[in-house]
């Protein structure tokens, strides 16, 4: 894992200080709350319905365990005794103080960690996928680049006022774990030639206009990396509109003005700007990559497992991936109980993981964009004494990507843009499907819900989406089908008239009916509904 | 009826205009008519509450309730944590809010 340096570690100190000043004056009223407001958005403090919400980021999803113990201190200190873990693979914690906030930015300063640029229309947290470092699949672990991009975008004195808020994800193989395109720049790390390079996709995201990042550039070397994605932000900084927020993404730029210019304006930029002032020497690159060598493995470890007990067996094959390392695997602690919150954690619960991280995972673990916790190296000898730990916690869940590992913002509960609850049709849909045989016949089946159209629960991205609407002050929610944010990203498309809260679970019964009816063999839901078309599942919901 | 509502500055709890101060229990809310942006703005100033705004509501038998959802659950509290709402006790207070 990267650490801190002198520089970093003053950076962040220095913004803590800076913002117990900018708090000290708005509670003497010496500052507005108009005058206020973009200071604590640029320190992740929001208000929302009930109380303030502090977004804590945790960069690319990696943190270890002396950082996952301060999350749970804060959260019994200064919350409620638990947080939530977002689909951009941050933590929120949902009943701050503002007095308060400070005291929460020093300690999370002590184990290097900060809430800078977690809103504001700047460079957010860079994404990743949650296995990095360990998928047997990836060319090269992306953390060192993602890291890269971290410190480049950190308080960037050019980007901090773009026209709206931007994100990047970064990922290393060809399977897409972190809905890559559906960022505003998404970047693929491939090799060439015996080196590795940056496949770059601009202009994806979701929210209200949901468009699939297109290639711009087959091949970045990392020497260049950062003056050629200054280059792609300078662009969309100097044309993407500000006179309507609905349209300053910058996804609406490259529609308007078409990739081709996009990429003509871009090249253009990229060939005047003087390259040695933004890129860092091949050297600084090494420096940050040594922070993410392998751990120490041990090269004999048994590469196989006791597979008798049958409970153990069933989260072994759902939940447990493979890992690079013979005798290793990647373990994904489902946060989806039936019946429970999608992605939020107790603070007991959030202590055990970072012992379980310290005792059996070289003390890492990794936030998923899915609400998930991943242990990436476990030694397969320690996987049933693992699933023990977390069976005993209420941890043990086995249905990564099945139905009930639903994606769901936080909704009408908690936040104040919300139209609709997200969380009470989760936990029902949960409820519907707890029986596990029904959910691993079913199959991989990615149920993603939004309380509004910000798209906060990727229902564009769903094989199964929800979007919870307001319709005349009564909820609603619309069923979308046939979305991807993986490597076969696809765009979800909406069945018909909404259903109230109760037509929406059963709605969802009906269309899983209809893909058990209508699969072949091998195919996922998703799978069906491309072969045969929103029809049969339009007929079945509405007749 | 006219309720005016916001969140205490300090600590952010949800609180409703009593006719003479704010309190965090909307059964304590009064109807202020046309009064609600002066009072507003007035209270703003005195920074005991943060972007207070005026809501649409009407009087039951068991006290002003907010007409739009959104203002139920802040009154309340999230509906998927009973134990952390104003009403922990009361297994039927969620239905007040749908």
């Amino acid at each position: 894992m990267y650490r801190y340096d002198q520089y970093d570690q003053n950076l962040v100190d220095t913004r803590v200080e800076e913002f117990r000043d900018q708090v000290e004056r708005r509670l003497s009223g010496a500052l507005t709350e108009d005058q206020f407001k973009p200071l604590r958005l640029m320190n992740g403090l929001y208000l929302q319905l009930h109380a303030y919400m502090l977004r804590v980021a945790i960069p690319y999803g990696t943190l270890d365990g002396r950082q996952m113990h301060m999350l749970a201190t804060i959260a019994r200190k200064y919350d409620r005794g638990y947080g939530h873990f977002t689909t951009r693979q941050n933590l929120q914690y949902n009943w701050i103080k503002l007095d308060d906030a400070p005291d929460i930015l020093a300690d999370l300063a002590t184990v290097e960690m900060h809430a800078i640029q977690t809103s504001g229309n700047c460079i957010r947290n860079i994404s990743s996928d949650q296995f990095a470092g360990a998928a047997a699949d990836e060319v090269t672990d992306p953390r060192p680049w993602a890291e890269l991009l971290r410190q480049w975008s950190s308080f960037h004195p050019e980007f901090t006022y773009l026209p709206r808020k931007f994100k990047f994800a970064v990922i290393a193989s060809d399977e897409d774990r972190a809905a890559m395109r559906l960022h505003d720049i998404g970047i693929q790390i491939v090799e060439r030639d015996g080196s590795f390079g940056a496949r770059i996709f601009a202009g994806g995201g979701m929210g209200r206009t949901p468009v699939i990042g297109k290639e711009i550039k087959d091949f970045v070397p990392v020497t260049n990396l950062l003056s050629y994605l200054e280059a792609c932000i300078r662009v969309y900084n100097r044309h993407g509109r500000r006179d309507n927020m609905y349209k300053a993404r910058i996804k609406i730029l490259i529609n308007a003005l078409g990739v081709e210019e996009y990429v003509r304006q871009v090249e253009a930029e990229y060939a005047a700007l003087d390259k040695q002032d933004i890129d860092p020497p091949l050297a600084e690159f090494e420096r940050i990559a040594a922070y993410f060598a392998p751990p120490a493995f041990e090269a004999d470890a048994p590469d196989t497992v006791d597979r008798s007990d049958p409970d153990f067996a069933l989260w072994l094959d759902q939940n447990v991936g493979q890992h690079k390392q013979p005798g290793y695997a990647m373990a994904t602690i489902s946060l989806k109980p039936v019946g429970g919150i999608p992605g939020d954690a107790s603070a007991d619960q959030m202590d055990l993981m970072a012992d379980l991280a310290e005792r059996y995972s070289f003390d890492e673990l990794r936030v998923t964009h899915a609400q998930n916790i991943v242990l990436p190296h476990v030694k397969k000898a320690d996987l049933y004494a693992l699933w023990q730990a977390l069976n005993q916690a209420g941890l043990a869940e086995a249905n990564l990507d099945l139905i009930s590992d639903i994606i769901a913002c936080p909704g009408l509960d908690y936040c104040s843009l919300a139209n609709a609850r997200s969380i009470p049709i989760a936990q029902k849909i949960a409820e519907r499907f707890a029986d596990a045989g029904r959910q691993r016949d079913l199959g991989e089946l990615k149920l993603k819900i939004s309380g509004c159209i910000n798209a906060c629960g990727h229902h564009h991205a769903g094989h199964i989406g929800i979007l919870g609407v307001d319709r005349k002050g009564t909820e609603n929610y619309q069923l979308l089908l046939g979305g991807s944010g993986a490597e076969d990203v696809s765009l979800a498309k909406i069945t018909g008239p909404g259903f109230d809260e109760a037509g929406i679970v059963d709605a969802v019964e009906t269309v899983t009916n209809v893909y058990l009816g209508a699969r072949e063999q091998g195919e996922r839901f998703v799978d069906t509904y491309r072969r045969v078309g929103m029809e049969p599942f339009k007929e079945a919901l509405y007749g | 009826m006219k309720i005016l509502t916001g969140n205490d500055l300090g600590t952010g709890d949800v609180v409703w205009w009593t006719g003479s101060d704010w309190s965090r229990h909307i059964e304590d809310a009064s109807d202020v008519g046309d009064q609600g942006e002066a009072i507003a703005q007035a209270e703003e100033g005195a920074r005991r509450v943060n972007t207070p705004y005026v809501i649409d509501g009407e009087m039951t038998e068991t006290g002003p309730r907010p007409a739009h959802i959104k203002d139920r659950i802040r009154a309340l509290g999230p509906t998927i944590r009973p134990d952390l709402t104003l009403k922990p006790a009361d297994p039927e207070a969620g239905n007040w809010v749908i």
